[in-house]
């Protein structure tokens, strides 16, 4: 099922013309309506006309989050203000705010993206959305009610939060397609079930899930617990909100809708454009935006493109998970490494999600990891060679994992410090050795 | 014939064991028999105690990792080659311990090993056949 079948299954030239056409146009409003660009175009000796292919992008410089944090509120906005209708905010939690702005022509973009995902997750005019994405300046809720609201949907604006009458809301109306994070997914059908209400009786059949990281085994515990399909959708507020990238029924990576957004994947330590297949960051550049065209933008997420034709029918490339951020991504002995990959090998050998840290020295002049982990009851054997060989498995599966050999040290449970939020993972001592 | 084992996980880190042990004497548990096997990292502190439920719950509130493990008590004679003529048995029968550990007290005048094998069943019926004198959780209490 398509939204918009001629874009959607456009052919390559056709995508590359359009798509070269929308860049040129972006990149000279930009340049000739944002002083930000203006001065960085300037800087770098880059001129709108340099701007003759696709090839051409790499030339532009990047915008990073905290470039739009120096123009906040409203200076990176190409056009006057009485043009823009809506605003929205990203959460300010590593430093100011960053501020976005809609014209009216921005809102009508956002309803077409968002409608084709709602679509990918198989829904139609017939079916009851309920949002259980947060309304307000997070982008989430809005997002997926102007997709849901173009495609003529029963929409339930339930917002986030007040998990109890979400639940009798799904019941009472017979919500077909569930929209939220995928935790608060996970938690609805706990609280569901301390109602007493099976959630496989509920009638969804399928749900759009985002704006935070989740994992395949997370899909697989969505999916059983709702009897319900689980699509992953990306998107953040800088480029528009949910709606950038959204998975077709085959659940293999995410479609980038290209004929609005241009993916690239870069090295995050060079800069330099990785091909298809290989994993770095992920830079979007939009080409249709009016209020606040993004040029080049480091979304600071991991990613790899996948380029082979998927049978879904649609030709837009796909990129995979998302699977992990550049923050916390650490280099050792060269090697990219990220907690979560730490973290599934201790999972697949312990069976319980675990409490680790990672520490990395330099005792001499090579990089040396160490993985604390905490003991858990599951796995604690009373006799040495047990907990010797559970050891000696960490450190395998975590060297088969990550490519680098790891010291696993076994620590007493609750020893490793715990934060409210997101837990520091990783101590990297090397700066000081140095 | 199996009595109850308390182990304890203990990283090597000043104070561990004390605080262990703290934490059961301020609940007045007493200790019966105890051992450690320790490695460079980390070591198991192995113990019979009064009431080895409340002891794990009294440990575990105290953020220790416990288990309770089925071991035997054998009492053997306190005298040169006591144990040695216990342990023959098992080697002949191809049985192989895990480990052992001896009681701080005694029963009578026979001194009292805990041991734990690979296949406690057997180890039980092969010393019972032997006449050697396995101790009841209500004889270790006794102790």
């Amino acid at each position: 099922m398509y939204w918009n079948k001629e874009m959607e299954c456009i052919s390559e030239e056709q995508l590359r013309k359009i798509q070269l056409e929308r860049l040129k146009a972006t990149v000279k409003r930009a340049y000739e309506k944002v002083p930000y660009y203006r001065k960085k175009f300037d800087e770098v000796g880059v001129s709108v006309e340099d701007i003759k292919s696709l090839d051409d992008l790499k030339k532009i410089p990047f915008t990073s989050k905290s470039d739009l944090r120096e123009v906040y509120p409203f200076g990176m906005f190409a056009t006057s203000l009485d043009e823009i209708v809506e605003i929205h905010m990203s959460s300010g939690t590593t430093g100011k705010p960053v501020v976005a702005g809609y014209t009216l022509g921005d809102i009508d973009v956002w309803g077409e993206v968002m409608a084709r995902c709602l679509t990918m997750a198989g829904a139609t005019k017939n079916d009851i959305v309920q949002v259980a994405y947060g309304y307000g300046l997070f982008t989430g809720g809005f997002g997926v009610h102007y997709g849901a609201r173009k495609l003529g949907c029963m929409i339930v604006p339930a917002s986030a939060g007040n998990t109890r009458r979400q639940i009798e809301i799904m019941r009472d109306f017979g919500t077909t397609i569930l929209t939220c994070t995928p935790s608060y997914a996970l938690y609805m059908a706990e609280v569901a079930q301390e109602m007493g209400i099976e959630p496989t009786t509920l009638k969804l059949k399928a749900g759009c899930f985002g704006a935070e990281m989740w994992t395949e085994a997370m899909r697989t515990e969505i999916e059983k617990r709702f009897g319900l399909h689980a699509y992953n959708i990306y998107g953040l507020t800088e480029i528009i909100g949910p709606g950038v990238a959204h998975e077709c029924v085959e659940k293999k990576g995410l479609h980038v809708f290209e004929d609005h957004f241009i993916a690239e994947i870069i090295d995050p330590d060079t800069g330099d454009p990785l091909p298809a297949g290989k994993r770095g960051e992920l830079v979007l550049t939009t080409i249709t935006r009016e209020g606040m065209p993004m040029l080049r933008f480091r979304t600071r997420d991991i990613t790899s493109i996948i380029k082979d034709k998927c049978t879904c029918g649609r030709t837009f490339l796909r990129i995979e998970r998302i699977r992990g951020r550049t923050d916390d991504m650490i280099k050792v002995r060269g090697v990219m490494l990220f907690p979560y990959q730490i973290e599934k090998a201790i999972l697949e050998v312990q069976g319980v999600e675990p409490h680790y840290q990672i520490i990395i020295t330099r005792p001499q002049h090579l990089d040396e990891i160490e993985v604390m982990v905490e003991m858990s009851k599951e796995t604690f054997s009373d006799e040495v060679r047990h907990i010797e060989n559970l050891k000696k498995k960490l450190e395998r599966r975590i060297e088969e994992i990550v490519g680098i050999r790891v010291k696993v040290t076994l620590v007493e449970p609750k020893s490793l410090p715990r934060s409210e939020g997101k837990a520091k993972r990783i101590i990297d001592k090397r700066s000081l050795n140095e | 014939m199996k009595i109850k084992q308390l182990s304890v996980f203990l990283e090597n880190k000043r104070g561990r064991l004390y605080e262990a042990l703290k934490a059961l004497a301020d609940a007045g548990i007493n200790i019966r028999a105890l051992s450690i096997a320790d490695t460079s990292e980390f070591g198991i502190l192995r113990m019979i105690v009064t009431d080895p439920e409340k002891a794990k719950e009294i440990l575990e509130n105290n953020e220790f990792t416990v288990k309770l493990t089925n071991v035997i008590a054998m009492a053997v004679k306190d005298k040169p080659g006591g144990l040695a003529e216990s342990l023959r048995y098992l080697y002949d029968a191809n049985i192989n311990i895990e480990y052992i550990y001896a009681f701080v007290e005694k029963s009578g005048e026979k001194a009292v090993v805990v041991i734990r094998t690979e296949n406690l069943d057997k180890t039980i019926s092969l010393l019972q056949e032997k006449d050697i004198k396995l101790l009841s959780w209500d004889d270790v209490l006794a102790l």
